[in-house]
């Protein structure tokens, strides 16, 4: 029981990651970015192929992650995004486009990893046990989750403090309202876009050193960070946390006590009630 | 969507009649594409139905057409059932999910729909994987039927007709305009006294319904049964490329996506089998950046084009 | 003056930390037309939302004919015959006029279909003037017929009461006559009407009753002329006894 929740806890840091990524990307950039397990997986096979190929340990990939995911992810704003949300004329229009373009992308990305491995991305990195609070589970677990935790806390306080974090915020609460006090909404939006796919990707790197993944889990990912975001609430970052620590502890649980095939439907069973009784999530704006 | 007219309706009822002929002119290898493009022709029109006047993108195609299979499957295999008996019971069984697909999703906004269509079709081949491994054991699920190719093409011709003189239907009666204001202004459409979500739950149901059939009248193609086979989440991939191709304006726009898209993937599957992926990702930002209304959204812009310039 | 229809009792509402309207209470007659005036953000449209049902009051009673409006969902109260225009006009695109107004025929209480509710609806389109556009798409409208759609679709209903949510707003002078006069002959077919108007002029000749709102609550109520005239009323507006 208590290695579920200790397991469960250590693997919701690594989701409240990536989920605050997609918070940011559809929150405040308003991109519903279904290519986002792809950019995790695409972390996660950099520090795979650097681990093997060159002996660089995942910290350091991450370390690498940092420029390259947020000018990638920058880019895709510019040149892919920012086209659709010019043209859109409403903000279903621009859903439904960002949609499918990013739908489109992660069958590119898919593309493009299945030719560098196709098969399965695992690697020993730190794997031996350790004991903590009377569980026993693996220090790349436990690395993990610190790191992933210091990370999030660092976006937290950027959020919360800085001025840029501030116009964030500005923009996720309405691009309107954050026009009209002068804030650049698109430059704003692609800051965000590029941060939230940055912290995906160094989140993909993280994870890959306890999981193994292959080029087509991505949409897996996808679907939990969706779950995590809309569960809790979009736009709210210690929501993400809750539900990702919701939904880490009950995949565990589910997968330990049950079968680990389930993990997903464990996800879409908490999907549903959501939907069903609060789909603003926990602290959502209420949707009319 | 737009009223169906009775001109529309005849000359695709015609343009059918005439593929009735197909099998009987070809065979082997011209069949076998003719079954799989009246598959998706059946798919993709019963797509349009729903997301062409809701602009909801379903990613559903697969699930229903994984239930349908898998149901037929399962009850000719483990249950003795005729082939028919289950075509009914996946009939109901794809209109049930269709339903609780809808009462979750189709109260909110479009997002949560897409999202959860995303996952779906996975999330079941999970589930049901777990349960016939846990509880029917792994005995395969055979079809055995005396179904060639010629038969399964008619009756996806017939359930396509169906498909479309149902769509034809709805165009022209209440539920049709409701979805149509829907589509407009959905507040207006709750302001004039539609019940909104009750109107797109309800249509959604008819995906639900065909998708299912044509999972079930393919599943004797394959005799054996296995879920990662029909619960394959790139058949609904597959679905919206080839609907979003030709053009979600009109109930027939898959016949005229359907084909060149299946021609086009074959060729590159056969010559570049490992960036088919990559193609089908291109084929999306294609579509999304530069026909964002399909091929005939584009030729419907010329035709308007031409017709200004003559008068 | 007549038999009451639409009660307002003691509605409340709030969004997070901001109180848009408080307690507020009041009630519109068969065949009156009552104005509701205040300075922006009173919490005016706040209030034909909640009538119209695109909000719930977070508290308090909204009644018509016996029926709880304020439990109902949005569709339910217009069958139920509240009939509204909106601030920023909502039309359906990609279909015409008539399609546009017959829109509002085919799911009220009345439930037209076909022909029926096409000829309903043509006559509400030369009710309001606008009987030769009937085929033309809305995108080609000028910015009055595009209010005059949207007022034939919420007619169209045959609503028992009509709610215009400034609907006078951005018209110029002639086109304000045209529909001042257009509002007065709904007057004179029996309709009632709640109307939300910034444009003095016309409170003062339509209206039998104002209601002002300031800050959410109401601060007045009675005939135009009195109300006008009220030195808090007039405070609201300047802003405060140095005016």
């Amino acid at each position: 029981m208590l290695d579920i929740l200790v397991s469960g806890l250590l693997l919701s840091g690594t989701y409240a990651l990536v989920a605050m990524g997609l918070n940011l990307q559809y929150g405040v950039a308003k991109i519903m970015n279904l290519a986002n397990g792809e950019v995790l997986v695409l972390g996660a096979l950099a520090s795979f192929w650097l681990f093997t190929t060159q002996n660089l340990s995942p910290l350091i990939t991450v370390l690498i992650l940092v420029p390259l995911s947020f000018i990638g992810n920058w880019l895709i704003y510019k040149f892919l995004m920012l086209p659709l949300v010019r043209r859109s004329k409403s903000k279903g229009a621009l859903e439904v486009d960002s949609i499918l373009s990013t739908f489109g992308m992660s069958f590119i990305i898919i593309g493009i990893m299945v030719s560098i491995e196709g098969g399965f991305f695992a690697y020993k990195y730190l794997s031996h046990p350790i004991e903590i609070i009377g569980s026993t589970t693996s220090v790349n677990r436990l690395m993990a989750f610190v790191l992933a935790s210091i990370i999030a806390l660092m976006l937290y306080v950027w959020l919360n403090v800085s001025r840029q974090g501030m116009a964030v915020r500005a923009v996720s609460v309405s691009n309107e309202a954050a026009g009209l006090v002068g804030i650049n909404v698109v430059a704003v939006s692609g800051l965000a876009f590029a941060i939230g796919g940055m912290v995906t990707a160094i989140g993909g790197a993280l994870i890959s050193t306890f999981i193994t993944l292959d080029a087509s889990i991505g949409v897996v990912y996808t679907m939990k960070a969706l779950i995590i975001v809309i569960m809790g609430g979009v736009g709210d970052i210690r929501g993400s946390v809750i539900a990702a620590v919701i939904l880490g502890v009950v995949e565990t649980a589910v997968a330990t006590l049950v079968d680990p095939g389930l993990t997903l439907a464990s996800a879409y069973f908490i999907f549903i009630c959501v939907l069903l009784l609060r789909p603003q999530g926990l602290f959502g704006r209420p949707t009319s | 969507m737009k009223k169906g007219t009775h001109l529309e309706l005849t000359i695709v009822l015609c343009v059918l009649a005439a593929s009735i002929f197909w099998p009987l002119v070809v065979n082997g290898y011209w069949l076998g594409i003719g079954v799989d493009a009246m598959m998706y022709i059946a798919l993709a029109t019963s797509w349009v139905l729903f997301s062409g006047p809701t602009h909801y993108i379903s990613l559903a195609s697969a699930a229903f057409f994984g239930v349908g299979g898998f149901a037929v499957g399962l009850g000719m295999s483990d249950y003795d059932m005729s082939f028919w008996s289950m075509l009914i019971i996946s009939a109901v069984a794809g209109t049930l999910l269709a339903a609780l697909v809808g009462v979750a999703t189709l109260r909110l906004s479009g997002v949560y729909f897409v999202i959860f269509t995303l996952g779906l079709a996975e999330m079941i081949r999970n589930l049901v994987s777990w349960v016939q491994n846990n509880f029917l054991g792994s005995r395969g699920l055979y079809v055995l039927t005396d179904f060639n190719d010629q038969h399964l093409f008619w009756m996806l011709l017939l359930t396509t007709a169906t498909i479309y003189i149902t769509g034809w239907l709805i165009s022209r009666s209440r539920l049709g305009f409701a979805l149509r204001i829907i589509g407009g202004d959905e507040t207006v459409a709750k302001h004039v006294g539609i019940n909104t979500a009750f109107a797109k739950i309800i249509l959604f149901t008819t995906t639900g319904l065909f998708g299912a059939i044509v999972g079930a009248i393919i599943a004797p193609r394959w005799s054996y049964i296995e879920p990662n086979q029909v619960f394959s989440p790139q058949l609904s991939f597959f679905v919206v490329i080839m609907a979003l191709l030709g053009g979600s304006g009109r109930l027939w726009g898959p016949i005229v996506g359907v084909v060149p898209f299946l021609l086009i993937w074959n060729w590159v599957d056969a010559n570049f089998p490992s960036q088919s992926i990559l193609v089908l990702g291109l084929a999306f930002l294609l579509i999304v950046y530069f026909l964002p209304r399909g091929v005939l959204g584009r030729l419907e812009d010329l035709y308007v084009k031409l017709k200004k310039r003559i008068i | 003056m007549g038999t009451r229809l639409l009660s307002i009792q003691k509605v409340t509402k709030t969004f997070g930390g901001l109180t848009a309207v408080s307690d507020l209470d009041f009630q519109v007659n068969k065949n009156e037309m009552v104005g509701v005036i205040g300075p922006n953000g009173s919490g005016k449209t706040t209030v034909m939302n909640m009538i119209s049902g695109a909000f719930k009051p977070t508290s308090g009673k909204i009644s018509m004919g016996g029926k709880t409006l304020s439990t109902m969902p949005a569709s339910k109260i217009s069958q139920a015959g509240v009939g509204r225009t909106f601030q920023l006009v909502k039309l359906l695109g990609g279909l015409n006029v008539l399609e546009n107004v017959t829109a509002g025929a085919v799911f009220g209480y009345r439930k037209r279909w076909g022909s029926d509710a096409e000829d309903f609806a043509m006559e509400m389109l030369e009710l309001v003037g606008i009987e030769d556009m009937a085929s033309a798409p809305i995108e080609t409208l000028t910015y009055i017929d595009q209010k005059r759609v949207e007022l034939a679709r919420a007619l169209v209903a045959e609503p028992k009461i009509l709610l215009l949510d400034e609907w006078l707003a951005g018209l110029n002078p002639s086109e304000l006559t045209v529909g001042i006069d257009l509002i007065h002959s709904l007057r004179e077919q029996g309709i009632t009407v709640l109307l939300v108007e910034h444009v003095m002029d016309a409170i003062r000749s339509l209206c039998d009753r104002c209601i002002v709102m300031s800050s959410g609550e109401k601060i007045a109520e009675g005939k135009p002329a009195e109300v006008l005239s009220d030195e808090n009323v007039i405070a609201a507006y300047l802003g405060g006894s140095d005016a």
